[in-house]
């Protein structure tokens, strides 16, 4: 057990460094929700506050969404095969998936926050209960980066990664996204917490449900 | 081996009929029971419904159907991913044809009758969209395995998607509806159909009508797994 949560640390650090070290894909990352953002911004020619609050809330979760996409969609098409080859006599694909997915749990929380602040700050902020829509982001980094994760090692043994990672995502990751909106919402108008219990619930299910199957098929996804 | 399969299973000997393919013939007998009753038998007389409610033996019965066909398919895509064998894999890719083209014809009976009853053939139902929402994951899996030249690899890595969309596709279209509010009955404070819709004349068709439609995907299957086990004998 200590071992093998060591070898995690280490394949992280290995993400970690290999994300540090090709700089421009993080930046491009970063710039292109900041570019999202103030594309949708100029494109309503919304001054502060002027959008409603369901198209506020759904224009961001939305931006997120295909900054999630893409940004997961290089987790495997980074490093060659003979690499990954490489990295599969080291460490267990259970490992490996793990660790792919709690890194891009982390990139999607930088992300997402980052996003939101931007967003906030050229959008204005109607947001009633701040905690919980704090805590709805990093629910929609954990369940984006646990859905894609998969589906982007899925799309990267294809012919065409960009377009099939798109297509096999967006309904793959809808459920999700139509709960994370519902708590968003409920967070935007300040109602009381309670109401909310019951999608935090279901987030997590879905979340266990992807992660259990994520753990379970992604055996058999390297070996080919 | 393959030609033995076919020459027998060209035979119409009475014996062979009943030993082997009952099942075929009780699939034609109940869908014509089911189409005679939602045609002339008596139905409820219910408000807004009224005789649109005989839709229950066709529209129900095909989402209960595909249901069953999906959940076929990733057991198939299972059983591949233990042992390699490449007949599964058809026998997956076809259940979830067959699952997709009852998918279809589900959602286009559901309008009919959503056209009658709630006003407009789409309304906004979160139990509509998850249906739609499967048909694109299902229809995604289908463009996954057209982008493989190498049949071992689209073997392997769709019937991973397969399991993957199937572990999603059960929340939403079981959990997802009850959330929200929706027209179907048995959400958002909507009775059941079980409550006071259905009696015991509708049950008499109803529940047959589930094998009846289920038989029939299965058949479907079976001669579209023999069509491509053929042309895969016959390229060899």
């Amino acid at each position: 057990m200590v071992e093998s949560v060591r070898q995690m640390g280490a394949l992280m650090r290995k993400e970690f460094l290999l994300e540090w070290r090709q700089r421009y894909a993080l930046n491009g990352m970063l710039l292109y929700i900041v570019s999202a953002v103030f594309v949708c911004y100029l494109s309503f020619n919304a001054r502060r506050g002027q959008l409603t609050p369901i198209v506020w809330n759904t224009l961001f979760w939305i931006i997120l969404l295909f900054t999630a996409i893409n940004a997961i969609a290089k987790s495997f098409v980074q490093e060659r095969a003979s690499r990954q080859l490489y990295y599969y006599t080291l460490a267990s694909p259970q490992q490996i998936i793990l660790s792919k997915i709690l890194y891009n749990t982390l990139l999607m929380l930088v992300l997402a926050f980052l996003g939101f602040g931007v967003y906030a700050f050229v959008l204005g902020n109607p947001v009633g209960d701040m905690p919980l829509y704090l805590l709805t982001l990093v629910l929609g980094a954990i369940g984006f980066a646990s859905s894609l994760t998969l589906v982007s090692g899925i799309a990267s043994k294809a012919e065409n990664p960009a377009t099939l990672m798109a297509v096999m995502s967006f309904p793959i990751i809808l459920p999700l996204l139509l709960t994370l909106l519902k708590i968003a919402k409920n967070a935007l108008d300040g109602l009381d917490r309670s109401v909310s219990w019951s999608e935090i619930g279901t987030v997590l299910a879905i979340d266990a449900i992807v992660l259990t199957v994520s753990w379970l098929l992604f055996p058999f996804l390297w070996r080919s | 081996m393959e030609t033995r399969f076919l020459i027998e299973d060209a035979g119409f000997h009475p014996r062979y009929i009943m030993n082997k393919n009952w099942w075929k013939a009780l699939a034609v007998l109940i869908l014509t029971y089911v189409i005679l009753q939602g045609m002339l038998g008596v139905v409820p007389r219910q408000p807004i419904l009224n005789e649109s409610i005989r839709n229950v033996y066709f529209h129900v019965p095909l989402w209960f159907g595909m249901i069953t066909l999906l959940l076929t398919s990733a057991i198939y895509s299972i059983r591949y991913l233990r042992n390699g064998r490449f007949d599964d894999d058809v026998v997956a890719v076809e259940f979830a044809n067959t699952g997709i083209l009852f998918g279809i014809l589900g959602c286009a009976t559901g309008s009919i009758w959503a056209n009658f009853t709630w006003g407009e053939p789409w309304p906004n139902d979160p139990k509509l969209n998850s249906v739609a929402i499967a048909m694109l994951m299902y229809m995604a899996y289908m463009i996954l395995r057209g982008s493989f030249d190498d049949e071992q690899r689209r073997a392997r890595i769709s019937a991973v998607y397969n399991i993957f969309a199937f572990a999603v596709f059960i929340p939403l279209i079981f959990i997802v509806p009850r959330l929200t509010d929706s027209l179907h009955p048995g959400n958002g404070g909507n009775p059941a159909f079980g409550k006071y819709d259905m009696d015991n004349r509708l049950r008499m068709v109803f529940y047959p009508a589930i094998i009846g439609f289920t038989l029939l995907g299965v058949w479907i299957t079976q001669l579209r797994v023999r069509y491509r086990r053929i042309k895969a004998a016959l390229d060899e």
